[in-house]
Formats: structure tokens, sequence, C-alpha cells
């Protein structure tokens, strides 16, 4: 018999599941095709102008820095001053994302990016999140050439775009979105759920910002509410 | 091969770890930082317990009807390209892994943080196969280096004191100048940062442990603060999910829950930076991410958990905050409970998973101050289980003769109601006769147990009964 049998006709014995299979059978087809929602904090229940601002209150309690401009064309010159601010070099990692491309990114003078994963030289690196939390300040990211998941993990600073109208409140909207984008197959081969920049607390629970992913997030929401 | 079991020798382990100055520092720190954390977390949630009663029902439901979840799960990782492996017993599991390993002729492997690999002792296995595991989240390359074993499950280097970090580093790390400062905590994360990055890129395959396993779309979901755990499952070729099969939720509606309750009880975050959702390998056009995607789900005794008085324990979610609030657990740390996994859910774990014979102490661990049941996440009756396993140790006849005579005894006596409040009204005025002008015991036979770290009260001169009896007469006279 395989492990698989086995395990399987253990857990059954053990649950006395045989002689009531077709109910059981039942209930987890219905759940797992109604997903019904649980219990929603009441605090990200409001409009949405709130929501974006809840947004960008906790993702700054968690340690991002945020930045809001009005169009898309404001994207690159955001990028720009914050490199300078630091003294650090005009240089950007990006993958193909169409709003990200469409940016003016060489009137940002100077400023150069390079296209595609990181490969672990960048210091920064610019995505476009799929979606925002109002709840909790968390950012959405998923896979694909558009925003490679490097991206979001190798540069010391990252940059993350974000539409004001992709906020939502609570993180079961963001689940219900992400259903919804890959009915037909699939999730993303990774959904990056991002709150702050990367931390640890491992030696004597002294917390440093820092870790192995971006010792920095800088988020930038586009745009006003809906 | 798998991690060495000292759970028989726990009273020699409590005694060491009292002994043990630096440790007791370090344990001051759980009791500072983890419990105001949670506190201020929950507080500002006024969904908390509700949402706690949710998680507890969402995994009951999951747990009667494992098999079935277990088997949708496995659809869907099929279907998103990846690969599932059953294993019965830890062994099995290492063998599963090392097929893989041998097959890609890997030299390395990048580890995030896994307690199911603790569990099956996995990376001495692979060193002596000749693959080099690394550890990267920070706590457990620091424990790793020191040739040690994670001492909380969350906060695996808890023990370690920062003078303990640096000389570690300056051992192992000798390709850096000697004389850098490494006196911060900064400096030696930044020293971790640099020397672990070249490790993620090198690796032939990451493994990886997973907090939740969705049964609706055959996700796993790791969550973590550092990002290592990320970087692990990115950028080798091959990404191994080793997780325990009780780690299945059904759908991404329910995982919504129990992470709300995770985090908060955890590390008194909202969420924790990382939450990230895997699902099968990078697809046609993904520029990166791994070529396989494998899950290796591990049985290891929990499916003859189900449908006992233990299956309640399967709905844990490794949070950390029993042992964070036990008092047991702060004055002895983690390494005394002898096995993977420390603290109260340790205590009731182990025990199913190792065996009575050999953790029969660790349920006794306990002053069932009701502590841990009270903070955890997922409603899990800890103190009621503990107490089913003092139980079972009773009927198997596994504790010392001196107890069973002593109980038995007393049972008999409480059964005659009579003859005990006669023996009670001899022995009482005795002791309290002897106890001296301090009215203490500094040793007594037979209580040497308690005697040994503190005096025993000397009782007062009446019986309880007696005094009961006298209180009501009292009261009675009272009366108009
Ligand atoms: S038993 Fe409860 S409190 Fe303890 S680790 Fe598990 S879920 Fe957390």
């Amino acid at each position: 018999m395989s492990a698989r049998d086995a395990i399987l006709g253990r857990m059954r014995r053990q649950l006395g599941g045989a002689a009531t299979d077709g109910e059981r059978r039942a209930a987890v087809k219905q759940r797992l095709s109604k997903h019904p929602m649980g219990i929603i904090p009441g605090r990200a229940q409001i409009g949405h102008a709130k929501q974006v601002k809840m947004f960008i209150e906790r993702a700054e309690s968690v340690q991002a820095t945020v930045k809001r401009v009005a169009s898309p064309d404001d994207v690159p010159k955001a990028v720009s001053a914050y490199l300078r601010a630091r003294n650090l070099p005009a240089s950007v990692r990006m993958g193909s994302d169409p709003l990200l491309k469409a940016m003016p990114w060489a009137a940002a003078k100077s400023l150069e990016v390079k296209a595609g994963p990181s490969d672990g030289n960048d210091l920064a690196g610019v995505s476009h999140a799929y979606a925002g939390i109002a709840e909790t300040g968390t950012l959405v990211l998923t896979s694909g050439p558009a925003n490679p998941t490097t991206i979001n993990l190798l540069p010391d600073h990252h940059f993350v775009v974000i539409d004001a109208a992709d906020i939502t409140g609570d993180l079961e909207a963001v689940m219900a979105k992400l259903r919804k984008t890959s009915r037909k197959g699939p999730l993303p081969r990774t959904v990056n759920l991002v709150s702050g920049p990367s931390r640890s607390a491992d030696i004597e629970q002294t917390l440093i910002l820092g870790a192995h992913g971006p010792r920095a997030l800088h988020i930038i929401v586009v745009g006003n509410s809906k | 091969m798998a991690v060495e079991i000292t759970s028989p020798q726990f009273k020699q382990n409590t005694r060491d770890a009292l002994k043990d100055a630096p440790l007791q520092r370090a344990l001051g720190k759980v009791r500072e930082g983890f419990i105001h954390k949670r506190q201020v977390a929950i507080d500002a949630l006024p969904e908390f317990d509700a949402l706690r009663d949710s998680a507890r029902d969402i995994k009951n439901h999951t747990l009667a009807h494992l098999d079935l979840y277990l088997e949708a799960y496995e659809e869907k990782v099929t279907e998103a390209g990846g690969h599932v492996h059953w294993a019965e017993t830890a062994a099995d599991a290492r063998g599963i892994i090392l097929d893989i390993c041998r097959r890609v002729d890997a030299r390395t492997v990048t580890k995030g943080k896994s307690m199911i690999t603790e569990e099956i002792g996995l990376n001495d296995f692979l060193e002596q196969c000749g693959v080099t595991p690394v550890e990267t989240d920070l706590g457990e390359y620091i424990i790793q280096l020191r040739g040690e074993h994670p001492s909380h499950i969350i906060a695996p280097a808890i023990h370690v004191n920062k003078d303990q970090v640096e000389s570690d580093f300056r051992r192992v790390h000798d390709h850096l100048p000697a004389n850098r400062d490494l006196s911060e905590p900064e400096t030696l994360l930044d020293e971790a940062r640099r020397v672990l990055r070249s490790k993620y890129f090198e690796a032939d395959v990451g493994i990886t442990g997973a907090n939740f396993l969705v049964a609706e779309t055959g996700t796993s979901i790791i969550v973590t603060n550092e990002g290592n755990g990320d970087l692990t499952q990115t950028l080798p070729r091959i990404h191994i999910v080793v997780a325990s099969l009780e780690k299945i939720v059904p759908t991404l509606d329910d995982v919504s829950q129990i992470l709300r309750v995770l985090a908060r009880s955890a590390t008194g975050q909202e969420m924790s930076v990382y939450t990230t959702l895997s699902t099968g390998p990078r697809r046609d056009k993904d520029p990166d991410g791994p070529d396989e995607y494998h899950v290796v789900l591990l049985d290891n005794g929990r499916s003859a958990m189900l449908g006992t008085q233990f299956q309640d324990m399967l709905r844990c979610i490794r949070c950390g905050a029993c042992m964070n609030h036990c008092p047991v657990y702060h004055t002895v740390g983690g390494h005394a409970y002898g096995w993977v996994y420390p603290g109260p859910m340790g205590a009731v774990l182990t025990p199913s998973l190792i065996g009575i014979d050999k953790a029969g102490h660790l349920p006794n661990a306990s002053t069932f101050c009701g502590r841990c049941e009270e903070v955890c996440p997922m409603r899990i009756p800890l103190p009621k289980m503990m107490r089913h396993w003092r139980e079972r140790e009773f009927e198997r006849g596994i504790n010392p003769a001196t107890q069973r005579v002593g109980l038995g005894l007393w049972a008999f006596l409480a059964r005659r109601p009579a003859l005990y409040a006669f023996a009670m009204s001899i022995a009482i005025p005795a002791l309290s006769l002897f106890g001296g002008a301090k009215r203490r015991y500094r040793y007594l036979p037979l209580a040497g147990g308690w005697t040994r770290y503190r005096d025993l009260p000397a009782p007062e001169s009446r019986t309880f009964m007696q005094q009961w009896k006298q209180r009501e007469a009292l009261k009675q006279e009272a009366r108009p």
C-alpha cells in the first residue's frame, strides 16, 4: 500500500468517516466552492477615501515611507528625488509592467532604468502593486514578467507604486480579487503580502530593519480615491 | 538521526537550566517582550475573540474532513504543476527530500525556518549524505553555528545573548577582518545578511516549511519577517515545502481569518512583514522562481491523533503564545523540554509524537495556571490535555512507586470520610506542632521534591473540615 493510501485510510478509520462519506464529501465540496466569508474587522469598513488614508497610516506605522502623487507621470520624479535625497545611485531595476513602462522615465534626467529580474546587484527596484490592504497597511504583489518577485526581495530600497483605486479595506477583498483574476487557472506562482521593510528581532529581541529583504520600503500612491 | 531526545531527563534538564545564568538573563526578555506586544495588538482589534472562535471552528471543520481536504489540495497542487509526496514517518520524509536533492546533484540547500525539518532531524541527515544545509533565518543560522537546536518555536535563538553571537560569528566568519566592530545587534545582522546573500544564489534547492496549505488553490503559505524564506523559495532551481498534514485550511477566506490571529498572538504584529502564497513552479513567461515545486506531507503520528482526545492539538498554528505566557517556560527555557516542541504545546504534542514513555515528565511541567489556554488563539484546551496525559500515565503505571502508593492511600482515605477526618485530626495538629517557631518545614520525608527548593508551610493546628464546621456553627449562632 502506498504511504498516501495508508495515511488517508488511517484518517478515515480514526474519524469514522467511511459510513457517512457522501455527506462529508458534500460538505467539503460546498465549502471549497462557496468559500464562506468569516468575520471582517469593522475598522476598514469605511469609505474609500478613508481606506486610502488608513492604508497610508498603517503602512507608516510598520516603518514604510509613503508619498502621494497626482498622476502616474509624477512617479519617475518622485523616485529620483528619493534617491537623490539619500545619496543613492540614480539607477532602478524594473519588470515589464505596462503601467510602469508608460511613465516618463526618460524625463527624470540621468535616472537609469534596468529591465528584468534582479540579480542581487541592484540597490533599488520598482514594482507595481496588485492591491493594497487598508486594515494592516499591506501591499499585495504578484509574480510574473511584469513584476518579477526578485525585485521585491533583493534591492536595498524597494519602491512600490500603487494606484489608489486598488486599495481595498480587508484581506478577504484581495482574496476575492485573486480568485477572480485567475478563475481559469492557478494563482500566480508567488503572491507577496508585504507589510513594511524586512526586519529581525532574533538577537536579544532588538528589532532591526533590513534583515534579508529590503532595508527600506517606499510606497508611492498614485491618484485619489475612487 | 533525528533530534536527540532528552525529555526523559526533564528533571535534570530543569536543574541545569536554573543554574544557567546567561539563559536566565535571556528568559527575562521573553517575559518583558512578547506579552506586552501581544496585549497591545489585541486591544486594538475588538473582533479578536470572535476571530479566535472563527479560527477554531474552521480548524475543527477541517480536521473532521482532513482526508478529503488533503485529496482536494493534492489535486490543485498537481494542476498547478507541482508534486505532492506523502511521508508516513520522519525517515520517509528525509528519504524523499534526499532523493530530490540527489537527482539534481545538489551540493548546498538553503532553508527557511521550519519546525518540521527540526522534527525530522533533516540537517544532520543531509550533512551525513554529503548535502550542506544552510539555515537562513537569523535565529536558526545562529543556532546552526552553535550546533544547537531551537529553544522557542518562533524565536529559535532566544536563549542566546549578543556576546555569544559575536564570538560565534568571529569563529565561523574567519575570512573577515578580525578587528571589525561587532558590538551591536545591527552590525551582527548586517554581517549575517552579507554572508547569507551569496548562499541563496549558490543553493540548488531551497527548503521551506509552511504555515498553511490551502486546499482551494493548492497553495502553501509562509509567514516571516526577515524575507529569508522568500529568497529561499525564489532563487534556487527547486523549492521543497515540508509540512505536516494538519496545516491544511479549506479556502483563502479561511486562511484570512486565521492570519488575523497568528501574527498578533506571536509577535504582536498586525501582519508579519511577509506573508507569501506559493502555487506551483514558475510559469512559462516568469523571469524568476523555481523550476520545480515539491510538497512533502508528513504524518509522523498525527493521523492517529484524529478522533482521540488529543485531536484539538492539531489546531495549533505554532504561534508560541502559550510558551510566552508560561511560568514554567519562563523558568527553564525551551531546551529543558528535551525535544523539538517546548512549552505547553510541546507538553501536549511531544508525548503524542515520541511516546508518553519518553515524554511523561512534560505534561507534569505545569502549574495549571491556565494562562496558555487563555492566550491560545486556537482555543486549544492545553491544561485539560495535559491532565489527559497524566491520567494515561497513571493508568499505565509509569509514575514512580512513592507517588502511586501516596495517591492510592489518599484515594483510600478520601472515599471513607469518617476515616479521613480521623486521620487528618491526628496528622494536622502533629504537623502543626512540629513546624517550629518559623512554622515551616525545611525537610519532610517523602516530600523532598518540594522541600529541596522551598520550605513547606506548616498547617494550621486544625483541619479544614474542623475549621469549616466551626465557622458554620458561628454563623448559625449569629443569626437572629
Ligand atoms: S498551542 Fe495555541 S498558543 Fe500554543 S503555539 Fe499552538 S496555537 Fe499558539
